[in-house]
C-alpha cells in the first residue's frame, strides 16, 4: 500500500507529507459519515488508516496477536466516538492514530503493572529502542521526509521522543533511561515535536 | 510518583509535549487534562504536537493481516455510535452568533459545569422551595447522605471527562464521604464493571464500590474518604477486585479540587 493514500497524493497541494488537505478532507467526511452509522464509510475509512493505525500500535506493543486486538479494540472506539471527532481541533488521521496510540499504550502499561506485581526485576533488561525510527522500513516518500526531519532533531529530542511515542514510555522512565534529570525529557520531547511541526509545516 | 509533579501553571505547559505522545502517567494526565479546559494555548499546542506526532507513523506503516478488517466490520454491527455532543441551547442572546455552535461544544465543560452546580444548588435547598410542597411539610424528605456531601459546606469537587462521560467527584471532609456523579456513562466492557478505588496518602488504593449498569449515577463510595487523597475509576472483572488489576480509566485528585 504504497502511500497510504486514498486519493493520489499528486493532488496534496502541499506537494509532500502525510495527508494532504484532500486526503485529510477526504477522511474527516468518512469519519462524519460514519459517526452516523454508515458501515460502507467507516469501511472505506478502515482501508484508508487502517495500515497506520496498525504499523503504530503494533511498534508500540511489539506482539502480533496483542497489537491485532489493540487495532481492532481502537477501530470499536473510533467507531463508537466519530460523532466527536472535530476536523476544526485537528486533522482526522492524526484523531485516529491518537485513539490508537492511546489504546497500545494503555496495553503496554496494564501488562507492564501486572508483571511488576510477580517479579520485582523488569526494566533493567528494557531494550532502549535507540533511534530504531530511522530503521524503520517504510519506504514511502512522506516517511522519507518524516525520517528526515527526525534527523534535524538533537539527539537527546530524538531518543526521547522515539521511547515516548514508540516505546509507550512515560517521560519520567525515558529521563531515567536516557540518563536525565527528572523532568528534562518532557522538555525535551515538547521541543522535539515543536520541532518536528515546524519542519514538516504541519497544520496549527 | 508524586515528587515530579509540576506545581504551576508554567510547569503544567511543558507537559503538553509528553502529554501529545501519551508519556504521562495517570495523575499527570488526569492534572494536566483539567489544565486543558482552562488554557486555550495548550490546546492548541497540543493539537498541533499530535499532528506532529501522527506523521512519525508514516515510519511504522505495516498492513493488519486482512482478518482483521472482517472482525472490524462484524464487530461494529454490535456497537452503536454515540451521539454528538449538542451545544447548550440556553446561551445568552448575544452569544448566539452564526458558527458559534462548534465553539460552544468545544466548551461545554464550562457551561455543563456551570448547569450542573446551578443543579445542584437547586436540589441542595429543593425542600425549602419546592412549590408542590408549600403548606404541608409531610412530603419533606430527608436528606440522603449523597445530598449531605454535595451540600456540605466543606464540598471539594474535581471533574473529569471520563470515557465520553462528565463526571465529578465530591467530598466533604465534615461527612467523612465522597460521591461520584457521573452523566452518559458509556457501559463497561462485556463481562466488565467500572470499580471505585480511594486513594490514601501512601498511594494504597481501597475499594470504594462497584458502579452499577446504566448511565447516570449519583454514588456515595463506600469507605471513609477524609483522608483520601483521590478517587480512581478501572475496569475490572464482573464482581469487582480487591486490588485493581488494571491502570485506571480516571483518577480524581483532590490537590486539583476546588470548592
Amino acid at each position: 500500500m504504497p502511500g497510504l493514500t486514498p486519493v493520489p497524493s499528486g493532488e496534496s497541494p502541499g506537494g509532500a507529507g502525510a495527508p494532504g488537505p484532500a486526503d485529510a478532507a477526504l477522511l474527516a467526511e468518512l469519519l462524519r459519515s460514519s459517526s452516523r452509522g454508515d458501515q460502507a464509510a467507516f469501511a472505506r475509512l478502515y482501508d484508508a488508516a487502517a495500515t497506520r493505525v496498525h504499523g503504530l500500535v503494533l511498534r508500540v506493543v511489539r506482539d502480533p496477536a496483542q497489537a491485532e486486538e489493540v487495532t481492532q479494540e481502537a477501530f470499536l472506539e473510533i467507531w463508537r466516538t466519530a460523532s466527536r471527532f472535530d476536523d476544526q481541533r485537528g486533522s482526522a488521521l492524526s484523531w485516529l492514530l491518537t485513539i490508537g496510540h492511546r489504546k497500545a499504550v494503555d496495553r503496554v502499561r496494564a501488562a507492564e503493572a501486572s508483571s511488576r506485581r510477580d517479579t520485582r526485576y523488569h526494566d533493567t533488561n528494557q531494550p532502549v529502542a535507540h533511534d530504531e525510527t530511522a530503521e524503520a522500513a517504510t519506504a514511502t516518500f512522506e516517511a522519507q521526509r518524516v525520517r528526515h526531519a527526525m534527523q534535524t532533531l538533537t539527539q537527546v529530542q530524538r531518543e526521547a521522543i522515539g521511547l515516548a511515542y514508540f516505546g509507550g514510555y512515560t517521560h519520567t522512565e525515558v529521563a531515567t533511561m536516557l540518563d536525565l534529570p527528572i523532568g528534562t525529557a518532557k522538555t525535551r520531547i515538547r521541543d522535539g515535536l515543536i520541532r518536528m511541526r515546524d519542519t514538516l509545516g504541519v497544520a496549527q | 510518583m508524586n515528587d515530579h509533579v509540576p506545581d504551576d501553571a508554567n510547569d503544567l505547559h511543558l507537559l503538553s509535549g509528553a502529554y501529545a505522545v501519551d508519556a504521562l502517567d495517570d495523575l499527570e494526565r488526569a492534572r494536566f487534562e483539567a489544565h486543558l479546559r482552562t488554557c486555550a494555548d495548550c490546546r492548541v499546542e497540543v493539537a498541533g504536537l499530535r499532528e506532529a506526532a501522527a506523521m512519525l507513523a508514516d515510519t511504522t506503516a505495516v498492513a493488519p493481516p486482512p482478518e482483521l478488517r472482517d472482525r472490524v466490520l462484524a464487530g461494529i454491527e454490535t456497537v452503536r455510535p454515540l451521539p454528538p455532543i449538542v451545544p447548550d441551547h440556553d446561551a445568552s442572546p448575544g452569544a448566539a452568533a452564526p458558527g458559534a455552535s462548534r465553539r460552544a461544544s468545544r466548551r461545554r465543560w464550562f457551561p455543563l459545569t456551570a448547569v450542573a452546580a446551578a443543579v445542584l444548588l437547586i436540589l441542595g435547598v429543593g425542600a425549602v422551595w419546592q412549590p408542590w410542597d408549600d403548606g404541608d411539610g409531610t412530603s419533606q424528605q430527608q436528606p440522603t447522605a449523597a445530598d449531605r456531601v454535595l451540600g456540605a459546606d466543606d464540598a471539594e469537587t474535581v471533574s473529569l471527562e471520563v470515557a465520553g462521560a462528565e463526571t465529578k467527584v465530591v467530598r466533604s471532609k465534615s461527612e467523612g464521604r465522597a460521591v461520584l456523579v457521573a452523566t452518559g456513562m458509556p457501559p463497561a466492557p462485556s463481562g466488565k464493571v467500572y470499580e471505585l478505588w480511594l486513594q490514601d496518602a501512601t498511594g494504597h488504593l481501597a475499594p470504594a464500590g462497584l458502579m452499577p449498569e446504566g448511565s447516570d449515577h449519583t454514588l456515595v463510595l463506600e469507605g471513609d474518604a477524609t483522608d483520601a487523597t483521590g478517587v480512581g475509576i478501572t475496569i475490572e472483572p464482573a464482581g469487582g477486585s480487591d486490588v485493581p488489576t488494571d491502570s485506571p480509566i480516571a483518577v480524581f485528585d483532590f490537590s486539583e479540587a476546588t470548592t
